[in-house]
């Protein structure tokens, strides 16, 4: 047991471990102490001051969150000189800081915001000059306002230490010092990967999503003769989109959000994880496929965008081993603009695509070239979880009152296989759950696979023997992890034979476009990570319909349409292709 | 990894587009220090050679040096803007320090500096259009008896008055056309 030692925190006496922090000894006790910088899932940087204590025997305070708790210690959290060098700290950041709140998209769930709420600051003191920095909004996903930037650091600690990206630094010094990608300049030529983790943990709106909820609204409103708008949601969606109207984290709301979408005036209502089935049976006879003709193995998952441009720009010599099957979104926009739009008698040109995704980076994915048809991109406007939940707000729809609905068809049926792809692991175990059934005939009889089943920043293996087959099988989520994987491989270590690889920690549940957390909570953090993956698997173990081949609608398919999986015709139309792309990134 | 791959990597083909970026003994450096242990904290004095080679640190160079010592570029360009010893721009034929050290500043050593910057049409830290000058301040020269005090190149001027400078400037002018005239092939 290690050490334990006693302090005094506001004159009450606790025993902590020896290398708890101020900050945590505290929190033991009761006390939040206020905080900016700080993030407890990424590398202390103890920058903003705003956690500063008075300890006995300093004539300064200390930042509670870098000062390790030792023996006969006495603080005071709340003393009139704290309260009043905090108070100074936040007036000082908002004296540099634009004053548009009202018209500013972290309005309400802005962290200098409430801080300075919390601090009682009531009026701008100081009038002087104030950083003017252009808005870089050259990415097709992440928009970079450095005049909301208040340099806490966080993005560029989420960027290299979780996302191995390291595209973001501190240029400059002094007053001038802005955060920014090499040079500072256009995100879209940097080594970025577009995943959103700086939009994720940006306490105010320096990082945002490029914002397409108007482009959707206009495409609202076209007469229907005009468009035929249709609107397709991620597996991730459903288990976080209740918590930006109060549900508690971890209520699934399928139901009500299919209601929703179908009051915004969608003509169509379709669920990507439709498509999520067809991926799998693409991706398990790729793999099967692969396994038979030796190679390249291990195969890679391809559904995250951000993980696919990390492969491109940091391991392109990797790029034959991933799988060529489009994600999810763009399997199922183009079934919209072809199969569907056969079936309604539709000219593809006149159907309007929205997808709504957990991510960022699938805005990028959208606008990527391959992903076309006939000059016109399959999927025409993607919105975050955030923007869908800005929208449903914005149309006066009472979230929680709403009754629930059901998907349209054909491609709103799916199997609880189609449902985790969007917690780290579900990919994988979808996957597994058809190829067992490919290689033996029949179902597993267990279906659920929680070996693969991880949470935040972990990497899990396991290995299934099916049929006298036995597939070794890796999961990482978290570009950092991906390289500890990659990097293992390429070193003939591990003898993998699929990888699946989500770029965000935790998986799309906890992806770059989710809902901001509530304040005092954290992205990355792993009770928010598992009660999303929760609403997910319960989803899937409440359905009879758990398997992808099992998916009549995903049969149907294949026999009035596609023909066989990985056929020319599923190739033609589900699968796609990679490129090195530069910026090299550093590994 | 299997044979039957297709050659998808970009590197060889990148390497030696950086490696024709930056000169021999820059080179040599980098890849003596890159199988020793923490090569990173090399940085700061290979970016020194290359300014040292080239006179300033264009993103070209920044882009061989982060890709050779495999650093992320976006940490190469935070040092290079860090400290104000790197320049990111192409140095003049001459380079002006004006000094605005207490003596100078008490002389007016501020109206002989806001003379250069309107005479050259540059700021400090920039370069002149015509790559003739850059413009630079310092602290202390070390000849307060001349205040106030205008190096230019290895040559103090002093004491100067506003008034001075276009003259000033129209002698190494003039100098830099003569010596674009010797260069030329006979």
């Amino acid at each position: 047991m290690s050490q334990m030692i006693s302090l005094k925190i506001d004159g009450e006496s606790i025993l902590v471990p020896a290398g708890t922090t101020v900050m945590d000894a505290a929190e033991k006790i009761g006390i939040h102490i206020p905080r900016l910088c700080y993030h407890p899932d990424l590398s202390l940087e103890g920058n903003c001051r705003v956690c500063v204590v008075a300890v006995e025997g300093f004539d300064h305070g200390l930042a509670s969150c870098a000062t390790t708790a030792w023996e006969g210690m006495e603080v005071q959290t709340n003393s009139p000189m704290i309260r009043q060098a905090r108070r100074d700290i936040v007036e000082l950041l908002l004296d540099n800081h634009p004053k548009d709140c009202q018209t500013c998209d972290r309005d309400g769930n802005c962290e200098l915001q409430n801080l300075s709420y919390r601090m009682g600051v009531r009026e701008r003191l100081f009038e002087g000059k104030r950083k003017q920095f252009p808005i870089d909004d050259a990415s097709a996903s992440v928009v970079r306002n450095a005049e909301k930037c208040i340099l806490c650091g966080r993005c560029i600690r989420v960027c290299g230490e979780v996302q191995g990206v390291f595209n973001l630094s501190q240029h400059g010094r002094g007053f001038t010092t802005v955060v920014g990608p090499a040079n500072l300049g256009p995100m879209d030529e940097s080594a970025c990967i577009q995943c959103g983790q700086c939009v994720s943990v940006c306490p105010t709106a320096a990082f945002l999503e490029q914002d397409h909820t108007e482009r959707v609204w206009k495409a609202l409103g076209y007469r229907r003769t005009e468009k035929h708008v249709v609107v397709t949601t991620a597996p991730a969606i459903r288990a976080a989109l209740g918590e930006a109207f109060g549900l508690p984290v971890g209520t699934p709301v399928t139901g009500k959000m299919v209601t929703a979408l179908r009051r915004m005036g969608f003509d169509a209502i379709f669920d990507v994880n439709f498509s999520a089935d067809l991926t799998i049976m693409e991706e398990a006879h790729e793999l099967l496929k692969r396994l038979e003709g030796g190679g390249p193995l291990p195969l890679l998952t391809s559904c995250s965008p951000g993980w696919v441009s990390f492969l491109e720009k940091f391991y392109p010599e990797m790029i034959p081993h991933m799988s060529s099957c489009k994600s999810p979104m763009q399997m199922q926009s183009t079934l919209i603009k072809t199969y569907y739009a056969q079936q309604k008698g539709l000219d593809p040109k006149d159907v309007y695509v929205v997808s709504v995704m957990p991510c960022v980076a699938k805005k990028f994915e959208a606008a990527r070239p391959e992903h076309q048809l006939d000059g016109v991109p399959t999927t025409d406007a993607v919105i975050t979880t955030r923007e869908l939940a800005q929208m449903i707000k914005s149309y006066g729809i009472d979230f929680q009152k709403l009754p629930d609905s059901d998907f349209d068809h054909p491609l709103g049926t799916s199997s609880g296989a189609g449902d985790i792809f969007g917690a780290t692991g579900g990919v994988m175990e979808a996957a597994l759950r058809t190829a067992a059934f490919k290689l033996t005939g029949k179902n597993l009889g267990n279906l659920e696979l929680t070996e693969v089943r991880g949470v935040t920043g972990e990497i899990r293996e396991t290995s299934v023997t099916l049929a006298g087959t036995t597939i070794n099988v890796a999961v990482a989520n978290g570009l950092q992890n991906a390289k500890v994987l990659l990097d293992a491989v390429k070193r003939g270590e591990k003898d993998y034979h699929l990888i699946e690889i989500m770029a965000c920690p935790g998986g799309c549940i906890c992806g770059g476009g989710q809902p901001y957390p509530p304040i005092g909570t954290y992205t990355m953090n792993r009770d928010l990570a598992k009660a999303r993956a929760n609403a997910l698997y319960s989803i899937d173990s409440g359905k009879t319909l758990r398997c992808s081949h099992d998916n009549p609608d995903i049969q149907k398919l294949y026999a009035d349409f596609l023909g066989e999986p990985l056929g020319p015709k599923a190739h033609e139309l589900l699968h796609t292709h990679y490129t090195a792309r530069t910026p090299r990134g550093i590994r | 990894m299997s044979a039957c791959c297709q050659n998808t990597d970009n590197w060889a083909e990148l390497e030696r587009g950086y490696r024709a970026m930056l000169p021999e003994d820059v080179l040599a450096f980098i890849d003596g220090n890159q199988s020793q242990d923490h090569s990173e904290s090399m940085l700061i004095a290979t970016l020194h050679m290359v300014q040292g080679h080239y006179g300033y640190l264009s993103p070209g160079h920044l882009e061989a040096v982060a890709q050779l010592m495999q650093i992320p570029l976006a940490k190469v360009t935070g040092v290079a803007t860090f400290y104000h010893y790197f320049r990111l721009q192409p140095r003049g034929k001459y380079l002006i320090n004006v000094c605005l050290g207490t003596a100078c500043y008490v002389k007016g050593a501020e109206k002989v500096a806001q003379k250069l910057t309107d005479e050259l049409g540059i700021r400090f830290g920039e370069t002149s259009k015509d790559g003739i000058f850059s413009l630079e301040s310092t602290r202390c020269v070390g000849t307060c008896g001349l205040a106030p005090v205008v190096m230019i190149g290895d040559e103090v001027h002093g004491p100067l008055t506003p008034g001075q400078i276009p003259n000033l400037l129209e002698g190494y002018l003039a100098r830099a056309a003569e010596d674009l005239v010797a260069d030329q092939p006979r």
